[in-house]
């Protein structure tokens, strides 16, 4: 099928050269982009022409362009992962644009995620939350047959829709408080839901909450934003069942 | 010719390891506290390998170049991970699960090896559920399996099209526990640029942080290169962006062999390429072969009439279909092994039956079995590979079949390694799709989570206790050693070089060119007139590279232009040596077709008697021919014979 061309688009993009300096908006013209390019293929394409011309080129994350690996991070025309549902920013693809367009691209905006450079943020905290309590405490070996433990379908099912976060941030970027909730209840909701997750599930909540408070992001005022941006669709019930965790947790004290 | 000594140990297949196991020397707790272990990469090898070593007791230094060990390729993997737990009683066993690894790999593993593979493979699986990786389940609460090319029986588990995702997360979680417990000190946004070795010791890495520029030094008494493959050199492939071959590269560099650089493997289903501004490919899992049945048309007309869009794949009746692999291999039919299903693609494809605007397409269908399941089904296994093919085509497999076209996606060859996983230097190990030792010229599908896992969880962290049981003595590496400022200064010196170059072309534009090359001659079908080509091409790409880089920005900062010019400078060596080693083995096996090797019916023809040996080359320096060194391949167990999925 052939896509469309599209002969001239406006590029409004944000440059921060490290995370001291003060960043902002700078536009660039791109022409001839077919609608079958992906949007992280037409920022290749604008880096090349910025390359060319000796201008330092955009720097963004991007790994996998699966929308596998969590890494692309953009905030396009005002939205995480740009104008398509359950979508990461490297499965976008330029159809999804109009000739003549005027596209902004953003970092994620969050205290948590402060900029490195351009387009890419740090989201170490992430990391931090889930050293903080998002396993299951088992060493390697020793442990039962797979087959040992019965999981139901439908909880095994419940905790691979959870499972599935990727790690993006597009929660938090999209949340008008930067909160983590949807991406903490994702992992405390996928391990609670397996027996072998169950043994240390209220502790988990309990310091993977403390962590997130310590680490800046900011409360749940139940918006849903970051269900509706989420690339892999994950349910803010999951919200849910970690403020039951958590309450848990707190009784037991 | 050096003889390579593998240390495969002597006895019986089925013993082999458990005997090895009782033989090598363990460290005790109070010891291996004062060992520090370097793991380079954090996917399922380097991942599950440093969570087990720290658990043990190691203190573990990660590294890797994204933001986090989680992005790490594996995360990508799709359809599954094989293991010989018998569980759908369809007389699956070890010695299953290794033949076929064996025939799959078309006889260029070590029986040793694989045999060992096959046996970790159970526990694996026991490992990720206590995880807590929500592996697809039956009704009744017991593990599902699925079927896989190459094999008769159902032996892979999966989490729907996601498993890699979850097995990583799996081994990242344990990651996680360690670094909050200061077990493993992680380095993200961090790529190695060399090794050091003191006294022929492996010692440490040299890397940059891609954040702020700094070379870096860090020691160890073990250094674990975890770093994957090198698909990269082809530009466009499967493999995410920032996949490169480099930490494997350094090692060579610094006297490791390499172990078969050119058997690369062609996956038959990704989505076709689309254009001139292409930066990578998307795969869609092999699991689809399960229920997709493959087809072009019969007649010539019919495809001509599709390549110009004049016709829908849909109003060509199934008398007008050729399901080419069910017709060639009725045995396999759409489940033969990966190079078998790729060149069978591009056969038709060359004659003329491409159903795409470039011709390089062919149908994966999905109506049969959606005649014969319904779509609920199809959409339970398969939805999310369906919905991820349409965001990026825009067509609906539901309603007209997929088109696919092989790409390259895996590389068998790697840095040669002995039974123990060490290279030949001391105290340098290679896991997972880095080395080279369990797939032959062709891995199965499933195998690769496998094999990671496998060298992370249950081998390395036996093995590498036999050389450390000897270091414990050795204190902690001192980082002002001469040899740390020397490669610190060669690290630096090499990047400044690609800096300074100041030309006016994109590190891209030269790895797209050698791309081309990499595809058009060490691709699916090789020839020596080819291979010389390709050979003298990548040299004066090389001269190019280095007369007219062009990297904007700043050196002592972040610099993603810098940073993809010390990969594609490394995969310009690494191409060099793949077609050197492609001409060499002159037969024909697994993804390594040589056109001059072939049978009266077209498929690959080995040559047992001149080339059942791995090729491990040594780097010689700069400008000066590599040597090859042959470790012969001894099949005690099995019978070589030709290849048939008849």
């Amino acid at each position: 099928m052939a896509d469309k061309i599209l002969k001239e688009l406006t590029i409004r993009v944000w440059r921060q050269k490290d995370a001291k300096s003060k960043g902002k908006l700078e536009s660039y013209k791109i022409n001839n982009i077919s609608g079958g390019t992906s949007f992280l293929e037409m920022l290749d394409i604008l880096n090349e022409e910025l390359i060319n011309k000796g201008t330092e080129p955009i720097a963004f994350d991007h790994d996998c362009r699966e929308g596998i690996c969590g890494m692309c991070s953009l905030f396009v025309n005002g939205r995480a992962h740009g104008p398509d549902n359950d979508i990461t920013t490297c499965q976008l693809h330029m159809r999804k644009f109009s000739e003549g367009e005027t596209i902004t691209i953003e970092p994620w905006r969050a205290g948590a995620f402060p900029v490195i450079k351009d387009l890419i943020v740090d989201r170490m905290a992430f990391e931090k939350v889930l050293q903080s309590g998002g396993y299951i405490s088992v060493n390697t070996g020793g442990v039962p047959d797979g087959n040992a433990i019965p999981i139901s379908y439908d909880d095994a099912e419940e905790a691979m829709d959870a499972a599935a976060c990727i790690g993006c941030g597009a929660c938090v970027a999209t949340c008008k408080n930067s909160s983590a909730m949807l991406f903490v209840s994702a992992k405390v909701s996928h391990l609670a839901k397996l027996p072998q997750g169950r043994v240390e599930a209220t502790r988990r909540a309990k310091n993977m909450v403390a962590k997130m408070d310590e680490l800046g992001f900011g409360n749940c005022t139940n918006t849903g934003a970051c269900e509706v941006e989420c690339p892999k669709g994950i349910s803010i019930a999951n919200i849910a069942r970690l403020n039951r965790e958590f309450l848990s947790a707190t009784i037991k004290e | 010719m050096t003889v390579l000594n593998s240390k495969i140990p002597a006895g019986p297949l089925t013993e082999k390891w458990s005997k090895h196991k009782a033989a090598i020397k363990v460290v005790s707790p109070a010891n291996k506290r004062k060992l520090d272990i370097i793991v380079v990469g954090t996917g399922l090898a380097g991942g599950s390998a440093a969570a087990s070593l720290a658990e043990m007791g190691y203190n573990v230094k990660a590294f890797c170049y994204q933001d986090s060990g989680r992005r790490a390729h594996s995360i990508a993997a799709q359809g599954g991970i094989n293991a010989a737990k018998n569980y759908q009683n369809d007389n699956d066993s070890v010695f299953r699960l290794f033949y076929d690894t064996i025939k799959g790999g078309d006889y260029r593993a070590r029986e040793g090896n694989v045999y060992r593979l096959a046996e970790v493979s159970g526990e694996i699986i026991d490992q990720c559920v206590a995880q807590g990786v929500p592996f697809a389940r039956e009704y009744g609460g017991t593990l599902s399996n699925r079927s896989f090319g190459g094999v008769l029986v159902s032996r892979t588990f999966y989490a729907r099209g996601q498993t890699g995702q979850q097995l990583l997360l799996g081994c990242y979680a344990s990651m996680n526990r360690m670094i909050g417990q200061g077990k493993i000190e992680m380095h993200e946004r961090n790529e190695m640029l060399d090794i050091v070795t003191i006294d022929g010791k492996a010692r440490g890495i040299i890397t940059r942080n891609l954040v702020t520029g700094e070379i870096e030094r860090h020691g160890a008494h073990a250094v674990v290169i975890a770093s994957g493959g090198y698909g990269n050199v082809f530009f466009l492939s499967t493999n995410a962006m920032g996949c490169n071959g480099g930490a494997a590269w350094q090692a060579y560099k610094n006297g490791a062999y390499f172990g078969n650089p050119c058997f690369v493997q062609i996956h038959p289903t990704c989505i076709p390429v689309h254009g001139e501004q292409q930066s990578k490919l998307t795969l869609m899992s092999e699991s689809l072969r399960n229920d997709g049945r493959v087809w072009t048309p019969k007649k010539k007309e019919d495809a001509i009439k599709l390549q110009k869009g004049q016709m829908s794949p849909n109003d060509i009746s199934d008398e007008d279909r050729d399901f080419y692999l069910e017709r060639r291999y009725p045995s396999y039919g759409n489940l033969v092994p990966r190079d078998v299903a790729s060149r069978a693609a591009k056969e038709r494809c060359d004659e003329g039956f491409g159903v795409n605007e470039t011709g390089k397409a062919v149908y994966l269908d999905f109506k049969y079995s959606i005649e014969r399941l319904g779509r609920d089904v199809i959409e339970a296994r398969y939805g999310n590979l369906f919905q991820m093919y349409e965001k990026i085509t825009d067509a609906n497999p539901y309603n007209e079949p997929m088109q696919i076209y092989p790409a390259i996606h895996y590389s068998m060859g790697g840095v040669w390694v002995d039974y123990n996983l060490m290279t030949n230097i001391p105290g340098l190990y290679a896991i997972g799709e880095a080395n080279f030792s369990d797939h032959g010229g062709n891995r199965l599908g499933a195998s690769a989570l496998m094999q990671g896992l496998a060298d992370g969880y249950f081998i390395l962290p036996y093995t590498i206790g036999d050389y450390l049981a000897d270091e414990i003595q050795t204190p902690r590496v001192d980082m002002n050693h001469p040899e740390f400022v020397k490669k610190e200064k060669a690290a630096t010196t090499r990047m400044e070089r690609l800096f300074n170059i100041k030309g006016s072309k994109s590190v891209d534009s030269f790895h797209r060119r050698l791309g081309n090359i990499m595809w058009d001659y060490v691709g699916m079908a090789r020839n020596e007139k080819g291979l010389k080509y390709a050979i003298e091409e990548i040299a004066k790409i090389r001269e190019d590279f280095y007369k007219d880089l062009r990297i904007p920005g700043e050196f002592n900062s972040m610099n993603i232009e810098l940073e993809k010019a010390g990969r594609v400078e490394d995969f310009l060596e690494l191409g060099d040596l793949m077609a050197r080693d492609a001409l060499n083995r002159n037969e024909s096996c697994g993804g390594h077709y040589r056109e001059e090797s072939t049978t009266e019916e077209g498929e690959a023809k080995r040559d047992d008697e001149n080339f059942t040996f791995v090729s491990a080359w040594e780097y010689k320096g700069e400008g000066q021919e590599p040597i090859l060194h042959k470790e012969d391949l001894v099949f005690e167990t099995v019978e070589l014979t030709q290849r048939s999925y008849k």
